[in-house]
């Protein structure tokens, strides 16, 4: 750059007419004051800079941060025994409906029962009731009938008699017309 | 660069291609020209300025929010300083980390530096011996004067390996001791010596360029230089702030 210009003067001994380096430039005796006093200076700048702000700032940030995470995952437990408790109180609470549920049905189920046996042991008696009463009509018509015929058949018996031109009482009649009909 | 422009001259001296892989490390005057004295406003304190400002915008006013869900800034800041805390209490232990904003210092500058220094036409002032140098020395001489006023003259038990058998034991001291001492050349060299190499190679591809039916590799080449120099300049940061850990540790606890 400024040497290009120089030419022939050379501003130090490890800088040759053209401005170039002299064997190593890091071995240049010139030079040396000066990197290490502004070396010096630049490690103090940086000292300063970084322990009296920069360092202390970021250890304060880590440990605010650290104190948040440890809060938060604290918060996270608390949250999660709470989420657990509540689901064991709604497990608790469906166990419970459901027993009492089954209770009521099979309540329902033993009174339907109860009802039915009733009604049907109420129905059985009616229906022998009324087939009692129903033989016993139809034995009285059975005995009319039987009646009816034993004097229809005498009657018969003794208009035969009668026609044939003979002569018999009743009592012979009936007696022998009772007799056929035991036979 | 500047000294691109002489291909010309190099040209007219017989030689198609140009390389100056060093000429991005010279030290110049930021404005104007003449000596480069002490005090003088260089290429040096502009990148040195600009490594400042950079953390100043990720730390500090990354962070201004100060929210409690980050955004993005305030969590690379978050991630530094994390990365960079677990790394000091775990190497060095609980009473280390009052010496957490020091290191944090180092690793934040050298990172920056590095990543700064990988912009084109930047200048990388962790690439200078000089600054570290005074890195190496700065954490040498903290680490050793830390030793000797926490532990007293029992520092000096570090150098002698009791687990060792005695005869051992003089032989083995002087082969710590040695490599104590060589610690802070073996730290600054490391750093200044990826960081410069890297670039240095890098600029000797993009010199390659010029040739028409080699630029397609050079380009591909410098590529993936540039890639691994991008893992280099978080390593060497890496690796020069665990080094300070350990040397640390061994300052606090030198009974092993």
């Amino acid at each position: 750059m400024a040497t290009e210009t120089h030419g022939a003067e050379a501003l130090s001994a490890c800088v040759d007419s053209h401005g170039s380096a002299v064997g190593m430039p890091q071995l240049c005796g010139d030079w040396i004051g000066n990197q290490v006093f502004w070396l010096i200076i630049t490690l103090v700048v940086i000292f300063l800079i970084l322990s009296k702000i920069a360092l202390p700032r970021i250890a304060s940030v880590l440990a605010e941060r650290q104190g948040t995470i440890t809060n938060d995952i604290a918060a996270a437990e608390e949250l999660k025994r709470k989420s657990e408790e509540a689901e064991a109180a709604y497990q608790q609470a469906l166990t419970d409906a459901r027993t009492e549920a089954q209770a009521i049905a099979q309540k329902t189920r033993d009174d339907i029962k109860a009802d039915l046996d009733a009604a049907m042991a109420k129905a059985d008696a009616d229906i022998s009731a009324k087939a009692a009463e129903s033989e016993a009509a139809i034995a009285e018509i059975r005995n009319s009938a039987m009646e009816n015929v034993e004097i229809v058949a005498k009657d018969t018996a003794a208009a035969i008699v009668a026609a044939l031109g003979g002569k018999a009482d009743d009592a012979k009649i009936a007696a022998a017309v009772s007799n056929r009909m035991k036979g | 660069m500047a000294t691109e422009t002489h291909g010309a001259d190099a040209a007219a001296e017989g030689t198609g291609l140009v390389f100056h892989p060093m000429d991005q490390f010279i030290v110049k005057p930021l404005f104007g020209h003449g000596e480069v004295g002490m005090l003088t406003i260089t290429n040096v304190t502009l990148w040195l300025a600009l490594s400042i400002l950079v953390i100043f915008v990720l730390m500090v006013l990354g962070t201004s929010r100060r929210a409690i869900v980050p955004s993005r800034s305030q969590s690379i800041a978050e991630l530094a300083y994390g990365f960079i805390h677990k790394m000091v209490e775990d190497v060095t232990g609980k009473d280390g980390l009052k010496y957490f904003p020091y290191i944090m210092t180092l690793f934040m500058f050298i990172v920056t530096a590095n990543f700064l220094g990988l912009l084109p036409k930047s200048f990388t002032t962790t690439s200078h011996f000089a600054v570290t140098v005074v890195l190496a020395l700065a954490v040498f001489l903290t680490v050793t004067i830390l030793g000797f006023v926490k532990n007293g003259v029992s520092f000096l038990s570090m150098f002698w390996v009791s687990s060792a058998p005695l005869a051992l034991r003089p032989i083995l001291a002087i082969i710590e001791l040695v490599s104590y001492f060589v610690r802070p050349v073996s730290h600054s060299i490391r750093l200044a010596g990826n960081v410069m190499a890297g670039h240095a190679v890098i600029k000797v591809f993009a010199g390659f360029a010029a040739i028409a039916a080699v630029s397609p590799v050079s380009i591909l080449a410098i590529t993936a230089m540039y890639g691994l120099e991008i893992l280099v300049a978080f390593i060497q940061a890496y690796v020069f702030t665990i080094l300070t850990c350990v040397y640390l540790k061994d300052a606090l606890h030198p009974h092993h």
